[in-house]
C-alpha cells in the first residue's frame, strides 16, 4: 500500500539519525526482521531450493527485482561458502553522486541492505555473515559469508 | 504460462510492503534502545520531521496542488491527495473548533499497522505511528505553517478509531492574501 518513495526516505533518514547516536557502523545490527518478512511473501514456487549457490541466485533475481525493481548484475563465487555480489548501479547510492565523491559516507547507505540479505538468508535457513564494499559510486559490492555451525 | 503473470504483481506489492516492514523493525529497534514510551514516541516524531521537510518537495512536485487559503483545504489537501499518494488511503477530515484551526484525519485503514497485531507488553502509550506526526509537522512547516500534530485515539490502544490531530498555530494573514492580486 505504501507508495515506493516512503522506504527512500526513511532509509535515509534512518542512516541519518542513527549514525548520529552510534558514531561506529557496525554491520546493521537492525535490519534483519524486515529481510526475514521478505521471501515469504514471495510466489512459493520460487522457493524450492536444491542448493546454497540456488538461494543465492534466489537473492540476486528474485529478491533484488522486488525490492530495487533490477537484478544483481554479478554473482561470483569461490564454491567454499564466499559468495560476491556486485550491483553496478545500487539504487540507495545512484541519487548520490557518481564516482569517488562521498566514498566516506556511502558503507552507511549499505548497512540496512546487508542486514536484509542476512535477515532474508537466515529465513531460508542459511547462517552468514554480510558486508558491502563500495569502490566507485553507484557501484557496490556485498560479501556474503556463509557461517557453516 | 500463468507464472510471469503472476509474479509481478506481487513483486509491486512487496516492494510497498518494504517501507511498512522496515518501518516495523525500527520500532521493534528503537523500543530496545529506549526503556520509556515517551522516548520512543519523541525520536520517532524527530525521525518523521526530518522525512517531512524533504517529503514535502516531492509532494509538490508530483501533485501540483495550486495554493491554498485556509486552514480547512490545506487540510483536506493533506487527506485527499498526499495520504492517497504515499499510502494509499484517504482519512476523512472533520473540524474541531469554530475558528477553523483544529481538525482531525480519521483513520479508517492504516497500512502503517498491517503487520502488527497489538502493542508489545508493557508499551501501552507507544504510539507506533508517530512518525506520521512528524512527517505532517515537517511537511507543514516548509511551507511555512506552524502546526502541531498529534495522535489524539489509536485503534492499536484500544480506542474504536485512529484519530490525528492537527493543531494550526498561526493564522493565515488573508488580508495580505487579496492585496496581491
Amino acid at each position: 500500500m505504501a507508495d515506493p518513495a516512503l522506504f527512500e526516505f526513511l532509509h535515509t533518514e534512518m542512516v541519518a539519525e542513527l549514525w548520529a547516536h552510534h558514531s561506529d557502523p557496525g554491520p546493521g545490527h537492525r535490519p534483519g526482521p524486515s529481510g526475514c518478512h521478505c521471501p515469504p511473501r514471495l510466489p512459493q514456487e520460487t522457493l524450492a531450493f536444491r542448493e546454497e549457490l540456488d538461494i543465492l541466485k534466489f537473492l540476486c533475481k528474485d529478491l533484488w527485482v522486488a525490492v530495487f525493481q533490477k537484478q544483481m548484475d554479478s554473482l561470483r563465487t569461490n564454491h567454499q561458502g564466499t559468495y560476491v555480489l556486485q550491483d553496478n548501479s545500487f539504487p540507495l547510492l545512484i541519487r548520490m553522486a557518481s564516482g569517488l565523491q562521498y566514498l566516506e559516507e556511502a558503507p552507511k547507505f549499505l548497512a540496512f541492505t546487508c542486514g536484509l540479505l542476512r535477515g532474508a538468508l537466515c529465513i531460508l535457513g542459511i547462517k552468514s555473515l554480510v558486508t558491502a564494499s563500495v569502490a566507485s559510486l553507484p557501484t557496490c559490492k556485498f560479501q556474503v559469508v556463509i557461517q557453516k555451525t | 504460462m500463468s507464472r510471469p503473470a503472476h509474479r509481478r504483481p506481487e513483486y509491486h506489492k512487496i516492494n510497498k510492503d518494504l517501507f511498512v516492514l522496515t518501518y516495523g523493525a525500527l520500532v521493534a529497534q528503537l523500543c530496545k534502545d529506549y526503556e520509556k514510551d515517551e522516548d520512543v514516541n519523541k525520536y520517532l516524531d524527530k525521525m518523521g520531521y526530518g522525512i517531512g521537510t524533504r517529503l514535502v518537495e516531492d509532494f509538490l512536485a508530483r501533485s501540483c496542488v495550486r495554493r491554498c487559503h485556509s486552514y480547512s483545504e490545506i487540510t483536506d489537501i493533506i487527506a485527499q491527495v498526499a495520504f492517497k499518494m504515499y499510502l494509499g488511503i484517504t482519512p476523512s477530515v472533520t473540524c474541531n473548533n469554530s475558528s477553523r484551526t483544529e481538525f482531525s484525519l480519521i483513520l479508517d485503514k492504516n497500512p502503517l499497522v498491517e503487520f502488527v497485531e497489538e502493542l508489545p507488553a508493557g508499551r501501552s502509550s507507544l504510539c507506533y505511528c508517530n512518525l506520521l506526526c512528524g512527517i505532517i509537522r515537517g511537511a507543514l512547516e516548509m511551507i511555512h505553517l506552524a502546526a502541531d500534530v498529534t495522535f489524539l485515539q489509536d485503534r492499536l490502544k484500544g480506542d474504536r478509531v485512529t484519530e490525528i490531530g492537527i493543531t494550526f498555530l498561526r493564522k493565515l494573514d488573508e488580508k495580505k492574501y487579496r492585496r496581491k492580486k
